[in-house]
């Protein structure tokens, strides 16, 4: 595609960016913008959304099975590239989460199923929810899209194989989760028992919905915990369709409830919860601060929490430039900027400062909206009108603030929830748009001239997530490496996220890992047993 | 280790009153909900053999030679099929392609730890798919009771192999504080090019119990099969292609121990060599190594004490010591070949022993009802006797037993001798057959150091009540497994290896990585150490 091309779609076509309706809502022709919008010519090989979508499940998963709100309301669930409704989903409440958390705790009985089961069978049970994602791999995909307006392809090949990989991972840690014994002093035998934690309650954004779903049962179950979870209301679908699939798979009865809901109600009661043991919680700061004053408030459960960030990603002279023009574009505006670690402070070196702007500014221009499902289209919608809104004032403020807008800044088409590519140059560190969390597609480049100075800088957030840093000089790579005050420091590359990697903030980004080996220390609780023994020998 | 099994399965397969078929497909799952589920299918008494040749580089080769060897059928001592015969011709090609399938760049070598680990899942899978004719196939070659084919060695091979597939992107290096103004890591790498020379009396398990770490680490592997079981082995070769490794990354080769077993433990571009066998050959093996001074680990002989004291339950004790000598006709490395019984109940023991011992089942293996099949070969089954004979002439008494179970086949009576010394031949060397030691027993010192006096250091075991006894006995006890009130509970999560003449190194468990993982320390200058880090 070319420039002129995008230029056309920005300005000239004004149909819809995605026509869907509840059954056909994937690929109709000619329904986006102007670039080759006919699937059919899309390239071979590429996977197809399913056309005529069916919602199967729209309930509250409460011991394997499907229940209808406590107080009969219902959550309605929209398309955000068209703003169409797609269905409506039973809306749970503080007593839908006492019945799940009554569930989960009945399944967490001492000698219950899930109890005496062998840790190796807790891990053949994810493996085999793994197979069936991969089966179900097109139906969430195009569910995931239509419910959350990312790019199917996206769904498909990252959100999905993260998922799935995810799954196989923690499926393989079941029967490794080793306690030890410990040459304790004294005529005595120890030893630790690695034990779950109990009923964990978990709390999911809308930005990934089915990959925060994965990333939160599957170190909870392979550790032998229960699990009440709570999928966003923007995004509920794929949540559920996994409830239905972890019932296929044979997980017992009550191990894993599903209880979709509003975070001021239904989060809420799981937050405060006298019955549950642990709390997980990935979204804004604002609300993880809640979450941590219920749970203390409360009954003093264990908390993990993945917030914002305001990442920065530092760029030296000596890097490949072309190479980190790419990364960093796709470090913010992958998923429409609606990622906890994007790369939304870019600190390029002055010496190439006015070069890697430009670069990036004919990248961002570059960039196709349009209906997710169109395989070449870059960008979908925004979540929904409150973040859509949000966005666009902050995009404001950095135009008030004396920022350069060097490209985009408004919304685009004329429905669903679309915003420019936007790119401002010549940002301060003091600006609005250089310290609060934007969560959508606006690039802030900033200069800098010393190593020491954008260490200070980087640092100087509340936020502490992740960075980036481009070199090709080892020793800088290093350096930054150790210096930034981040849970994930990535060299030359971005976004390079694996299922092995612990994955979590410094600072207020967080409290806690998730992922890796270290993902299981947060549902796990260590027990110290000591037994007397008559004589102690080496 | 030439054993290992899978036990709790042996618990209620075993159990007291020999096993309505109900039983022994009750086994494994708690519960519904558990992944695995296993009722036993009919056996097909005359399994097709689809492979007789040379594995190298996901093809089939005929022996350099041109040499073929007879595997026998051990019921009947009838031929199954001939065998292509692998020498150090062979040995080298399989190197060859071993090797080039490590080089630096190749698919192996770049693929994901965690894509291992998916072909690990696959092959399980894939042996999950075809367990009911593999068991067959085991059951034909080495004789072991087709129920037990199916429901322990299958099982467990699935098992073993899912794990360690779990562990394929989970072997973490380190990064280390190290003094002064540098950054240290370690890099867990394969060793490189792993010789593997397994047994014949649990042929499926061994090999997924060698194949499994090695690959999960990320070697290739030359294995070489015993000359009387290879035709399990060449079968799951034919899955592995089917699962998707690379070619050259497993190479199996069948062959005797002398020529192409041989050739392994000297090849100079063989980086590591895993013998399962007698501590005779394991000495061999070790000095062989020293060629390239390629890394070594042996499981080997046992001659393993299981000690009851008199608190213990004994009917639960007669059961587990029962098994604990009898399963897979004796033909397991870490038997309880010394049972050591607290004089109080000694007698009592004995009665009950030989009672249980008289209800054992003998005969064709592919019938569900029978616990004991033959031994695998003539050699085996005449080396049993002539130490059954050795019994009698130094004196042990024969409580039951003792003589040849069948007209035709290598079938010998389960046998026991009572009043066993700890000095006759009996007490002292590896029989691997259906014959049980029982001695007597006074104090606890007394037994440890008893149990204690021999060149092996396999595994232990005791029965007791006492929390402080057992503690105390476990902990004196010169052996790799010790068991408390069970006996061969081997699962692959715990590591199993030998102290002594035993052998050198663990395998299964997290520990068994160790033995495929060679460790790298790297470290890069760095301009200043950060403050406050």
């Amino acid at each position: 595609m070319s420039a002129i091309e995008v230029e056309k779609n920005r300005v000239g076509e004004t149909s819809s960016a995605c026509k869907g309706n509840k059954h056909n809502m994937t690929t109709t022709p000619g329904d986006t913008q102007n670039h080759d919008p006919n699937p059919s010519a899309a390239p071979p090989g590429l996977p197809i959304p399913v056309s005529d979508l069916e919602v199967k499940y729209t309930k509250i998963f409460i011991n394997n099975e499907w229940h209808d709100s406590s107080c009969g309301r219902k959550i309605p669930v929209y398309n955000p590239a068209t703003g169409e409704k797609i269905c409506e989903v039973e809306e749970g409440d503080e007593e839908d989460v006492d019945k799940a958390v009554k569930a989960a705790k009945e399944a967490f009985q001492l000698g219950s199923v899930w109890r005496r089961m062998d840790a190796s069978d807790r891990g053949r049970l994810l493996n085999k929810l793994a197979d069936l994602v991969e089966r179900d791999q097109l139906i969430l995909a195009t569910m995931e899209t239509i419910d959350s307006g990312k790019l199917f392809l996206i769904a498909y090949f990252v959100d999905l194989m993260a998922a799935i990989k995810t799954l196989r991972y923690y499926g393989g840690w079941s029967d490794k989760i080793q306690g030890r014994t410990i040459p304790v002093d004294g005529e005595y035998f120890t030893f630790t028992r690695h034990e779950p934690v109990g009923v964990c309650g978990q709390i999911i954004p809308w930005n990934f919905p089915l990959l925060m779903f994965i990333w939160k049962i599957a170190p909870a179950l392979c550790c032998g915990n229960t699990v009440v979870i709570k999928p966003a209301e923007q995004t509920p679908l794929t949540a559920l369709h996994m409830a239905a699939l972890m019932k296929e798979a044979g997980f017992p009865p009550g191990v894993v409830n599903v209880v979709p809901g509003y975070g001021s109600t239904a989060g809420a009661a799981i937050a405060s919860h006298m019955y549950i043991d642990k709390v997980a919680f990935t979204g804004s700061t604002e609300v993880g601060k809640l979450i941590k004053e219920a749970a203390g408030k409360s009954n003093l459960k264990r908390v993990t929490l993945e917030l914002g960030g305001k990442n920065p990603n530092i760029i030296f002279a000596d890097a490949d430039l072309d190479h980190a023009v790419e990364q960093a574009h796709h470090g913010l505006f992958f998923n429409q900027g609606q990622c906890c670690l994007a790369g939304s402070r870019i600190f390029v070196e002055e010496t190439i400062y006015d070069e890697f702007v430009r670069k990036s500014v004919e990248r961002a221009k570059r960039r196709v909206l349009g209906n997710p499902f169109i395989p070449g289209v870059d960008q979908g919608p925004q979540i929904d009108k409150k973040q859509f809104d949000k966005i666009l004032e902050l995009i404001e403020s950095g135009r008030k603030e004396g920022a350069k807008l060097e490209c985009g800044g408004s919304p685009w088409g004329d429905k669903g929830l679309f915003i420019q590519p936007t790119v401002f140059s010549d940002v301060t560190d003091e600006m609005r748009i250089a310290k609060e969390e934007i969560f959508g597609p606006v690039q802030q480049i900033m200069k800098f001239k010393t190593l020491d100075e954008v260490i200070k800088r980087a640092n100087s957030t509340h936020y502490g997530l992740v960075a980036g840093v481009f070199t090709q000089n080892i020793n800088k790579a290093l350096t930054i490496a150790s210096s930034l005050q981040a849970g994930t420091v990535w060299v030359n590359c971005y976004n390079a996220m694996s299922s092995q990697c612990p994955f979590g903030g410094f600072k207020m980004s967080g409290n806690g890992r998730e992922m890796g080996e270290y993902g299981l220390q947060e549902y796990t609780e260590i027990k110290t047993v000591t037994i007397k023994i008559p004589q102690k020998n080496s | 280790m030439r054993n290992l099994l899978q036990v709790r399965m042996l618990r209620s397969v075993l159990a007291s009153k020999f096993p309505p078929i109900s039983r022994l497909s009750l086994r494994v799952p708690a519960s519904q909900y558990s992944a695995t589920a296993s009722a036993i299918p009919a056996p097909n008494t005359q399994p097709e053999i689809h492979f007789n040749k040379i594995f190298i580089n996901n093809e089939w080769h005929d022996a350099v030679s041109k040499k073929t060897f007879p595997t026998v059928n051990p019921s009947t001592a009838e031929v199954i099929c001939q065998v292509a015969e692998g020498d150090k011709a062979d040995v080298d090609k399989a190197v060859n392609a071993a090797k080039q399938a490590f080089r630096l760049g190749s698919p192996w070598r770049r693929m994901d730890a965690s894509h291992r680990g998916l072909l690990l899942n696959r092959l399980a899978d894939l042996i999950e798919r075809d367990s009911a004719y593999l068991a067959a196939l085991e059951t034909l070659d080495n004789g072991k009771p087709y129920a037990l084919s199916y429901s322990v060695d299958l099982s467990v091979v699935v098992k073993c192999l899912r794990y360690y597939a779990g562990w394929a992107d989970k072997n973490h290096g380190k990064t280390i504080p190290i003094d002064g103004d540098y950054f240290c890591y370690t890099r867990h790498e394969p060793v490189g090019v792993c010789g593997q020379i397994i047994p014949w009396n649990f042929p499926l398990f061994m090999q997924a119990s060698k194949l499994g770490p090695a690959l999960a680490t990320g070697n290739t592997v030359v294995m070489k099969v015993a000359e009387q079981t290879p035709l399990t082995a060449l079968y799951v070769a034919s899955l592995i292609k089917e699962a998707g490794f690379p070619e050259g990354v497993v190479n199996i080769v069948p062959g005797y121990g002398r020529t192409a077993g041989a050739a392994i433990s000297s090849h100079m571009d063989i980086d590591k060599v895993a013998f399962t066998g007698s501590t005779e050959v394991g000495q061999l093996i070790q000095q062989a190594a020293s060629r390239n001074l390629k890394k070594v680990t042996l499981e080997l002989g046992g001659k393993s004490p299981n000690i009851i004291l008199s608190d213990a339950n004994l009917e639960d004790a007669v059961e587990q010591a029962h098994s604990a000598v009898f399963f897979n006709q004796g033909q397991v490395c870490c038997a309880g070949s010394r049972t050591y019984v607290q004089e109080d109940i000694y007698n009592e023991f004995v009665e009950r022993s030989v009672e249980r011992a008289k209800k054992r089942v003998v005969g064709d293996p592919f019938s569900l009802q029978t616990e004991q099949g033959p031994q695998v070969d003539e050699a085996q089954f005449k080396k049993v006797l002539g130490y059954i004979s050795a019994g009698k002439r130094d004196g042990a008494k024969l409580m039951c037993g003792g003589g040849v179970a069948a007209d035709r086949g290598y079938f010998i009576q389960p046998t026991i001798f009572g009043e066993v010394k700890d000095n006759m031949t009996i007490a002292r060397e590896e029989i691997f057959g259906p014959v049980m030691q029982i001695l007597k027993f006074k104090t606890l010192e007394e037994v440890i150091e008893r149990g204690n006096d021999t060149q092996y250091g396999l595994a232990a075991a005791v029965f007791t009540r006492d929390i402080d006894k057992a503690h105390y006995i476990s902990a004196a006890l010169r052996a790799g497994t010790v068991w408390v009130n069970c006996y061969n509970v081997c699962g692959v999560q715990a590591p199993f290896g030998g102290y002594k003449a035993s052998g050198n190194g663990r395998e299964f468990g997290e520990y068994g990585l160790e033995a495929y993982t060679e460790v790298k320390t790297v470290t890069i200058k760095v301009p200043a150490k950060p403050t406050g880090s």
